[in-house]
């Protein structure tokens, strides 16, 4: 095994690292806000998934024109999904929660099934190889990356430098004070899982454009949010980056040491352990 | 003794054993298929209710017993010649030696990162088996057609499955109602109401809870091993399906989570409507009816938790003060 092999393994896991820390991002911020674990995540990444591959090879739109269309479709999805599902349940135990957003989960994805069927989709979108030096880059995969990084300095910039993203940090903080200091919170509530679910619909969209998918492939990609979210810290949104980042490179890296299959092994015990060992994540959640 | 005179208790038991003989005395293959998925479903539902209805723990893992439970039997018939008792013996213990290792370790963590960790374990366990090379990897474990001989070719093996899974839903039943109204139940109960004040009443909560989750493993391991020898065969995808967990956790809301009589209305309520689903040739638009079965799943289990979070038996029994002698 050359240098190169594992300098390219190791850049490409951290490039798609990235793509999966946005959809990690969703859910932490959705936890973070309102302690909820957002079940109906993945299947928002799968309609992500699928609104780029419709609007790509069906109007032959851009895929990166179709992400912000596909992002503001999120956006509002999210807004309705909580109207619909978790506004009545926000308060009870956190069983409720989960299951509520699992049956909507249920739902999307038995529509999706019934629409579309399980038979694998690909965009068949590329961007060419970028060469630098010894390494050969997808060029779908660095603008992917490149988009993401874009995404997350938009929403630092909204949470930390306008009114409403201090309205959700405050809500974040102690929802009771925050209604205290005429805060609306349920009209913000609803704003911050409509950007979590938008940022689960940029990742799928992303994902889109480089590998192919089914309207299943969304729970992978949950699941392996469930992972960052925990390595990163759950509620803390700037750790799945990171967290994103870390399971980026264990993807890209460790199938150079063991078989393919053994890699999943490896990430959900990781998982387990974190969870045990520090529940607030390896980078320490929500204060 | 005198729990076991409460009408509720044999209400139930009643319907389960009206459930489970009526495809041995009327010796109906068709009825059988049918009993069969019902009694399986109602013994999962009731296994799962110690853990979540009695304490209060929400496990999403819940197949991780059942699918190693199968894997075990499997193995011990297939490598071994186990018997089929032993073998469902063997799932079962393998189960509860699972629970019992995870228990204390992971039911330290409360509310939704325990039901987090369940989900990490079911999906550790099926990437693992489906790695591990004695398991058969990612094709799993076929039995030979000569293993069915012994038991009098594959028509007598149906019957056998049938009477244990009879067995094994007529014992869940009573089990759970042992506990529930045993003093180990009420300290569940008191878990469930607040952890912390049952600590200070002298609850030894990490025991208490490790044992429940064993109690509630035990089970769905058994059924394992007799559900894949039925199907003569055991994969990890099929073993291990987190789909199967939230089904067995939608029976028991819409029955009603910590009763008795709930997770087995809830089951048989459930696999009736799947049944007429798959069964109804009723179309919407092009598509038939059948491809929403996930669909209409969902928006049931939504409704449930939206407007009647107790379910049935326990939405029966706060409405209706009389109904609580019969109903438990």
């Amino acid at each position: 095994m050359n240098a190169g092999a594992i300098l390219t393994s190791l850049v490409d896991g951290l490039l798609i690292g990235v793509v999966y820390g946005i959809a990690a991002m969703g859910l932490n911020l959705i936890w973070g806000v309102m302690r909820v674990i957002n079940l109906a995540h993945g299947a928002l990444i799968s309609l992500g998934m699928f609104g780029v591959y419709l609007l790509f090879s069906g109007l032959g739109l851009n895929p990166y024109l179709a992400l912000v269309l596909v992002a503001l479709m999120g956006l509002l999805m999210g807004i309705l999904i909580y109207a619909i599902a978790i506004t009545r349940v926000i308060n009870a135990p956190y069983l409720s929660t989960l299951l509520a957003t699992f049956s909507i989960n249920m739902i999307v994805i038995g529509l999706g099934t019934a629409a579309f069927t399980t038979t694998p989709r690909d965009t068949g979108f590329s961007l060419g190889n970028v060469e630098v030096g010894p390494l050969t880059l997808q060029g779908t995969r660095l603008i992917a990356a490149l988009v993401t990084l874009i995404v997350t300095a938009i929403l630092y910039t909204f949470l930390y430098r306008t009114r409403t993203g201090k309205y959700i940090r405050a809500v974040s903080n102690n929802r009771s004070a925050a209604e205290l200091m005429g805060i609306p919170s349920s009209r913000i509530l609803a704003l911050s899982f409509g950007i979590g679910t938008m940022l689960a619909a940029i990742a799928g969209g992303l994902i889109a454009t480089f590998f192919s998918f089914t309207i299943l492939s969304g729970d992978v990609y949950q699941q392996k949010s469930f992972i960052i979210g925990v390595l990163g810290g759950l509620g803390n949104p700037l750790g799945a980056l990171v967290g994103g980042l870390i399971l980026g490179v264990l993807e890209g890296v460790l199938p150079l040491a063991m078989p393919n299959t053994w890699v999943p092994v490896i990430e959900f015990v990781l998982f387990i352990l974190i969870l045990l060992v520090k529940p607030s994540g390896l980078l320490g959640g929500k204060k | 003794m005198k729990q076991w005179l409460h009408p509720g208790f044999w209400v139930a038991l009643l319907i389960v054993l009206a459930l489970g003989l009526a495809p041995i005395f009327s010796q109906n293959a068709g009825l059988r298929e049918t009993g069969f998925t019902i009694l399986l479903a109602i013994s999962m539902a009731i296994s799962l209710n110690i853990i979540m209805g009695y304490t209060g723990y929400v496990s999403f893992g819940h197949v991780v017993f059942y699918g190693l439970g199968g894997y075990t039997g499997m193995y011990l018939m297939d490598t071994w010649g186990a018997p089929l008792p032993l073998a469902v013996l063997g799932g079962g213990a393998a189960a509860a030696l699972l629970a019992f290792l995870l228990g204390k370790a992971i039911l330290r963590l409360r509310g939704a990162y325990f039901a987090l960790a369940t989900i990490g374990v079911n999906e550790a366990v099926r990437t693992f088996v489906s790695n591990f090379k004695p398991f058969g990897g990612p094709t799993g474990i076929e039995l030979q057609f000569s293993v069915y001989k012994q038991y009098g070719g594959a028509a007598d093996a149906l019957w056998l499955t049938y009477y244990g899974v009879v067995g094994i839903a007529v014992f869940a039943l009573v089990f759970s109602y042992y506990i529930k109204t045993s003093k180990f139940g009420l300290g569940l109960m008191s878990i469930r109401e607040d952890e912390d004040a049952a600590e200070v009443m002298g609850v030894v909560t990490p025991d208490t809870k490790t044992l429940a989750f064993v109690a509630s493993a035990f089970l769905p391991g058994m059924l394992g091993v007799l559900f894949f020898f039925k199907n003569g065969n055991v994969e990890p995808s099929d073993a291990f399906r987190l789909g199967f967990s939230i089904e067995s956790l939608v029976m028991i809301m819409l029955g009603g989570q910590g009763t008795l009589l709930g997770p087995v209305i809830g089951a048989l309520g459930y696999q009736r409507l799947r049944g007429l689903l798959l069964t109804s040739d009723v179309m919407i638009g092009s598509l038939p009816l059948k491809d929403f079965q996930l669909v209409i799943a969902g928006l049931l289990m939504l409704i449930i938790i939206l407007f009647i979070p107790a379910g049935l038996v326990g939405w029966l029994r706060q409405r209706f003060a009389w109904l609580r002698r019969i109903l438990v």
